[in-house]
């Protein structure tokens, strides 16, 4: 039985990646290993082939802008280059200049010409507001105000039903 | 719906009830879209998982629609019923096998899934039968604009629809058609095609089933980009593609029957006649059997089997369905000759019907 090419289980999963000009890659993995295995690079396509492509950049560059710390979330932009995800939604800001360049990469273009949310303007507002009380929420608990957190978390509640 | 009841039947795109059914098995469309207000599953502890969760199940359950969805908690059913999942393609692999709060909504028919805490939070998924990239398209948008009324999706006017990895940012869409395409592979001018493909941007993938590499002839054919584009020119540039390559699968056809009938008839009595009789089979081989059946039936080569049963007998004999139609766990040795034997059964049924 063949075995994994990332572990020593029996592979189970065996993948064809079609590269063009006729060339084909044969890929054989284990169950365990084949989520890694998209991850690295089939879901990916062409796009992780910029992923690990140096997307500009020094080393210098690297070790004074690749050490800023999403607020948010708390990843940095080695972090993206070593798991290829993102950590959340603002890393698009925070990581803007990094990122843009590897988005003309990877799709040609860089700005959105697709579908809107309707009700994008109100989102805006309700997820700002919505923002700012989980905010005050982990304040109150910092400070042990569990009813003040209470009374939040219900405010949440009913503007999240809306 | 109970998963028990799921292996009595097929989805509605396994029926072969939409256009040019004999080439495209089915059209499908995928949205990816996250919650503004929490980090990306990669990301989030097992507790905001479950508040995710638990927030878009509520969201899905109230959605002004005329469909039933029901909910399959992942990580409460046993891996054999994900794995029954992936097999009839609601639920994706990488979801089955990761951890922690996650599921997936399935709508009546198994047209719709919407999964939670994929890569991210919610991917929203129509499959329809045959080429039908336009129908499930609509239908896609519609629940999109459904939800989106009741859940603030990480939005930016600039970048589109954020995702945990930049290769879907923008639309978050991804349209794939899947294709049973034997006699281009039988002509050897397969490779011809996806070169022209690569050529503007269409990603091709081998379907593979358990220890096969692209087996049965089926491939998928999807977009690559989607950022700079509009949905509906996404789903143009593969809409009017697959029609030419249906026109070659065609042409390759009428060129085996003409220049080779005896030996597609031998491959194909052949394969027929291997299925009816074998004791042992690989789910790859049964793979590679039926795709010669397939296309036997498509020629009017043989008329012993309609196309819908072998199509479920593409289904029915992955390993997860067929130790749910056994009702037991079986060992990969046991599994291989239960298949046959259930092929073995499944095929004199037929006989003895004609
Ligand atoms: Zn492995
Ligand atoms: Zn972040």
């Amino acid at each position: 039985m063949q075995k994994c090419e990332r572990c020593t289980s029996p592979a189970t999963v065996h993948i064809t990646e079609v590269l063009g000009e006729g060339k084909f890659e044969e890929h054989h993995v284990c169950e365990q290993c084949y989520p890694k295995y998209l991850h690295d690079s089939a879901d990916l396509g062409q796009g992780a082939k910029a992923l690990t492509s140096d997307s500009g950049g020094s080393e210098l560059e690297e070790a004074l802008f690749g050490q800023q710390e999403c607020p948010d979330c708390g990843i940095k932009f080695v972090d993206f280059r070593n798991n290829h995800r993102l950590g959340c939604s603002r890393d698009y800001d925070v990581f803007r200049n990094e990122l843009i360049p590897l988005l003309e990469n990877i799709h040609g273009e860089t700005r959105h010409v697709g579908k809107t949310p309707r009700r994008y303007p109100q989102t805006k507002q309700a997820e700002a507001e919505m923002l700012q009380l989980r905010q005050r929420i982990k304040r109150a608990v910092d400070r042990e105000d569990y009813e003040e957190a209470a009374r939040l978390r219900d405010q949440i509640k009913t503007q999240e039903d809306v | 719906m109970n998963l028990d009841s799921l292996t009595q039947n097929s989805g509605e795109w396994l029926r072969a009830v939409g256009p040019e059914a004999d080439i495209v098995i089915s059209s499908r469309i995928r949205l990816a879209r996250n919650l503004s207000s929490f980090p990306f599953t990669n990301r989030a502890n097992t507790h905001q998982k479950a508040e995710i969760e638990q927030y878009l199940q509520g969201r899905l359950q109230k959605l002004d629609i005329d469909l039933q969805l029901d909910y399959f908690n992942l990580a409460t059913i046993t891996p054999l019923d994900r794995q029954l999942l992936v097999e009839r393609q609601l639920v994706s692999r990488e979801l089955a096998n990761s951890e922690g709060p996650r599921g997936v909504a399935v709508g009546a028919n198994e047209i719709v899934s919407v999964m939670i805490n994929e890569e991210d939070h919610v991917r929203l998924q129509v499959i329809r039968s045959g080429f039908s990239m336009d129908e499930a398209w609509q239908e896609a948008d519609r629940l999109d604009d459904k939800l989106e009324e009741k859940v603030p999706y990480a939005f930016s006017e600039e970048l589109g629809y954020l995702t945990a990895c930049p290769t879907n940012v923008g639309t978050g869409l991804r349209a794939s058609v899947m294709l049973h395409l034997p006699a281009l592979v039988l002509t050897k001018q397969i490779e011809k095609v996806f070169r022209a493909l690569q050529k503007i941007n269409l990603a091709v993938r081998g379907l593979y089933g358990e220890g096969s590499r692209a087996s049965g002839d089926f491939y998928q054919i999807s977009n690559q980009v989607t950022l700079g584009k509009s949905e509906t020119t996404i789903i143009n540039e593969i809409r009017d593609v697959i029609p030419q390559i249906i026109a070659y699968e065609r042409q390759a056809r009428q060129t085996l029957t003409r220049e080779s009938r005896p030996l597609i008839l031998d491959r194909v009595k052949r394969a027929f006649g291997v299925l009816k009789s074998a004791a042992m089979m690989t789910s790859e081989e049964t793979m590679d059997l039926l795709s010669s059946v397939r296309l036997g039936v498509n020629l009017g080569l043989i008329d012993d089997i309609n196309i819908v049963v072998v199509n479920q007998l593409f289904i029915h004999t992955q390993p997860a369905h067929l130790q749910k139609l056994l009702g037991r766990e079986l060992d990969s040795e046991e599994r291989n000759s239960e298949r046959a034997r259930f092929l073995r059964n499944r095929l004199s049924e037929m006989d003895s019907m004609n």
